[in-house]
């Protein structure tokens, strides 16, 4: 299950529109250990291509080292499709190298409604989860007890 | 010659996993073999065919190898080794 703030749904939905019809593609980082994505970090797609996305290597680096210093996971990877589904195609599985993280994909190709689902991607073997969209995570029961919320 | 190398979590089963390691080596080709040598198998997750898998990025320092030689990089004593996956994908 992906528990997450609508105000990050909203961004990287509005990040996905953005760039249609290229792929979009981010990262929602969160503290170790709490499963809540909390930092929005929209990437640059260095494949700038409406079938592929992946993030340019230097960012690549400067991010992880950034998370790093904050103590921060990849909480959620998001990228968007913009003519099929939003679910993990042949390549998206093949790639997916966070086995903790939240896949999500979002679907622009309709231009009105957009599709939102989220999935674990183990070994190349896609699961996908329930998401529960909450206006904050003080009520959600993510993460640690002693981890001040916001 | 040591170098310290950063370990992403999906290959932190061949680590016990420890996040950062020292190996040894002068080029990028025997550090991984040196860390192969004490993390069975982890080789096997970095090159494939005798080249660098595609989806894994290496640095050295803040340098991606693949502008600098690639598994023929150099490596000097106290360097930084970064090993992250490629974030990637996409419909096609």
């Amino acid at each position: 299950m992906l528990t997450i703030r609508r105000d990050l749904v909203d961004a990287m939905v509005a990040h996905a529109r953005r760039d249609h019809p290229d792929e979009a593609c981010g990262v929602i980082a969160g503290p170790d250990g709490s499963d809540r994505p909390e930092r929005f970090i929209p990437m640059l797609n260095a494949a700038r291509s409406p079938t592929f996305y992946e993030f340019d290597s230097a960012d690549l680096l400067r991010l992880y080292r950034e998370m790093d210093a904050n103590d921060e996971v990849p909480v959620v990877i998001y990228h968007s499709h913009t003519a099929t589904e939003a679910y993990p195609s042949r390549t998206d599985a093949k790639i997916a190298q966070e086995p903790y993280a939240h896949y999500v994909l979002i679907s622009t190709r309709d231009p009105q409604e957009h599709e939102f689902r989220s999935f674990r991607i183990v070994d190349g073997v896609i699961t996908e989860e329930p998401v529960e969209v909450v206006e904050s995570y003080r009520f959600a029961h993510t993460g640690p007890d002693d981890v001040p919320e916001q | 010659m040591a170098v310290t190398v950063s370990i992403p979590t999906i290959l932190r089963t061949h680590t016990g996993g420890e996040k950062s390691v020292s190996a040894a080596g002068s080029t990028l080709a025997e550090v991984i073999d040196n860390l192969d040598a004490n993390h069975g198998g982890i080789k096997g997750r970095l090159v494939k065919d005798g080249t660098l898998h595609r989806f894994v990025n290496i640095y050295v320092n803040d340098e991606d190898v693949r502008f600098a030689g690639g598994l023929e990089a150099k490596v000097a004593d106290g360097d930084n080794v970064t090993i992250l996956p490629a974030v990637a994908g996409g419909a096609r």
